[in-house]
């Protein structure tokens, strides 16, 4: 993976900190030409993977992606799936069973799971699974994907409810048929590990977040530290910034002090965010100089 | 351990599976619901017993708790059969639609001291249990209004198939939405004497409201707003607010932060404010847990159940059958007043000099009477 991955949150009302400054930033990113300028300075500056949620407008950047190959040659995505409130919402609305049935596309196959293959548990479950995978992984054709992601929702209902099974069920399905490298996003690394041992998942790319303060991070910061240090896998750090409780060099230190971590999101929406915090971790993170020393701003968004 | 059935496995239930199953010092031993689909699938790669009928679960298997996630016209039915066999039982919200039937409840469940919970789970977010400690503590001085409002996109369309969209099942803006506002207020200041001017709107629904209006008045002269919006587009996901005004100063708290506007300078314990605005927020004020899923406060919720469980300290729980009957009997005003049935009764006055001077008033006057 990059070692810098640009995130998405700002772009769509997700701030950890404060339900006014999200508000803030959906209304300025509702136009998706915004997104798409945040993106461009992203990527010009070298940031060329963006990790996304499969919310319904990152359709809208995958055509302009695809429309504009040239420009945007080096251009890859991290899909992360499901984007969950879009589940969420359609089951309070529909109950479970008609929620999955009315994310599902409307062909023979899916009628004839719903109407009469519902004996082997397993086979469902799994097919179901697969079904809404291609579903997710749809609006990203002819788009670089070479890592899909679990969202943390799923991977943690999963693993708590420990059908541990579908974790190789997805890494083997998004491999086989999408030809990409499966990723779990959790809250709760530790736990994770061994469930992904238990299924044989080898060097799995493991994205949670990790930073000095510990925030969300379940298990315990000493947890975290010991995982990255004697475990063999990809971690990849996200929150590095706990919403703002890290100050940004002290964070990114803290993050390229922990040797193994493979690469880093942050999300920002400035200019002068992105290019602070890109230059910070070049210099701190990746061991390049980066373009500027300056401090970035507690307000900026991890 | 404690051995635990998870009885009913709709969004609700699968997520609290998921984080009892994950607690340390849990078993789920066996689930329950009428979709064979689920429980065939999860009975096969889990290692729990699984039913389709709660009272064969019941009668089955050796427990000592149950989470009751069913719909919530069946809580009293199963609860009550809970009981009966003097297991532990955390109920999901509304707690039961009768608020007598959950009262006759919240008496056995008492007398058996057995350990009691109801899902109202913000009650464990850290920016609201901050929120009452602050107003506990009288940093902002008497209070005189509590505003809550809650607003979420889940009811967008005319459409609508499972129990949410049926009043007689539990359904509507106001048991799924509203009661967590009712309860929240309850939390802060406790219940109402009297809700005025009360409007259950439908705006897509067909046989409920989709929003929800009202005043309420309290014995000790606060007055308050509840707002609740199911049908708000413009929200990501539920979002729950509290603002409150008291001669010191006001406060507002939602999930990620609170806000306190001080008049004055304070150390009340461990409180330490500066004159003006003060800002804490959720990185400062959420404790740790051992598993997330969803929000520190489910976790919290569970712990605390459980923890009351094995500590025989049924009074650690700060969301019983009693606090939800408290919120039962409010959504049951709100029902009446939007019939116009309390416009018969006689309205009770609020005497002026009983402003924050009621014996027993939660927040009495500082520094002034």
């Amino acid at each position: 993976m990059e070692r810098i991955v640009f995130g998405d949150n700002q772009f769509f009302g997700v701030n950890h900190m404060s339900e006014e400054k999200a508000r803030a930033q959906a209304m300025r990113f509702q136009d998706t030409a915004e997104i798409i300028r945040v993106l461009d300075i992203a990527y010009d500056s070298g940031m060329t993977a963006f990790m996304c949620t499969t919310h319904d407008r990152i359709a809208e950047i995958c055509a302009h992606v695809r429309a504009n190959s040239e420009r945007y040659k080096e251009f890859t995505f991290y899909p992360c799936m499901p984007y969950a409130q879009k589940y969420a919402n359609a089951v309070t609305e529909n109950g479970v069973i008609s929620a999955l049935a009315g994310m599902l596309p409307r062909d023979g196959a899916i009628n004839a799971l719903f109407k009469g293959g519902m004996s082997i548990a397993k086979r469902d479950l799994a097919g179901i699974g697969e079904l809404l995978i291609d579903t997710e992984m749809r609006m990203f054709d002819g788009c670089r994907t070479p890592v899909v992601f679990l969202q943390n929702i799923v991977t943690d209902l999963l693993l708590g409810l420990k059908l541990h099974h579908l974790f190789r069920v997805f890494s083997d399905y998004v491999m086989r048929k999408h030809n990409a490298e499966a990723g779990f996003i959790t809250m709760n690394m530790p736990m994770l590990l061994d469930a992904l041992d238990e299924v044989e998942i080898d060097n799995p790319i493991v994205c949670s977040n990790i930073n000095k303060v510990g925030f969300r991070m379940c298990g315990g910061l000493a947890a975290y530290r010991h995982a990255i240090a004697n475990r063999r896998f990809r971690p990849v750090a996200m929150s590095v910034l706990a919403s703002g409780a890290v100050p940004p060099r002290e964070a990114i230190e803290f993050i390229a002090g922990l040797r193994n971590v493979e690469s880093v999101v942050f999300g920002a929406s400035t200019r002068a965010h992105i290019e602070q915090t890109k230059g910070l971790l070049d210099e701190v993170f990746v061991g390049n100089r980066g373009n500027s020393k300056s401090s970035v701003s507690r307000d900026q968004l991890m | 351990m404690v051995r635990t059935a998870i009885i009913g496995l709709g969004k609700m239930g699968l997520s609290h599976m998921s984080i009892f199953s994950a607690h340390p010092d849990v078993e789920i031993v066996a689930v329950c619901d009428p979709t064979k689909f689920l429980v065939d699938s999860l009975g096969k790669f889990v290692p729990v017993r699984t039913y389709t009928d709660y009272n064969k679960l019941l009668k089955n298997e050796v427990l000592d708790a149950v989470v009751v996630a069913t719909p919530p016209k069946f809580h009293s039915e199963i609860v009550g059969a809970a009981l009966q066999r003097s297991l532990h039982v955390f109920c999901e919200k509304p707690f039961c639609l009768d608020p007598s039937e959950g009262a006759r409840l919240a008496r056995l469940a008492r007398a058996k001291g057995i350990c009691h919970q109801v899902g109202y789970h913000f009650r464990y977010v850290g920016a609201f249990k901050e929120a009452r400690k602050l107003l506990n503590a009288g940093v902002i001085g008497r209070i005189h209004n509590i505003r809550a409002e809650a607003y979420g996109p889940v009811v967008l369309r005319t459409a609508g198939a499972t129990w949410r969209s049926h009043k007689v099942e539990g359904g509507g803006c106001l048991y799924d939405y509203a009661s967590h506002a009712i309860d929240l207020m309850g939390f802060l200041v406790g219940p109402p004497v009297e809700v005025r001017g009360t409007i259950l709107n439908t705006i897509f629904s067909r046989d409920v409201e989709d929003e929800v209006y009202s005043m309420f008045l309290y014995e000790n002269g606060i007055s308050g707003q509840l707002i609740a919006n199911w049908s708000d587009e413009s929200q990501r996901k539920m979002s729950l607010k509290v603002s409150v005004w008291g001669e010191k100063g006001s406060l507002q708290a939602d999930r990620q932060e609170i806000r306190i506007y001080a008049r004055e300078a304070s150390a009340v314990t461990d409180h330490k404010l500066n004159k003006g605005w003060n800002v804490k927020y959720t990185t400062d004020l959420t404790e740790e847990v051992w598993f997330y899923l969803r929000g520190e406060e489910y976790s919290a919720q569970t712990s605390c159940f459980i923890s009351a469980i094995t500590g025989n300290s049924p009074q650690t729980i700060c969301s019983n059958f009693e606090s939800a009957v408290d919120t039962a009997l409010v959504t049951r005003k709100l029902v009446d007043d939007a019939q116009g049935v309390s416009a018969k009764a006689p309205t009770r006055r609020i005497k002026k000099h009983h402003l924050g001077l009621v014996p027993g008033a939660r927040f009495s006057i500082r520094g002034s009477e």
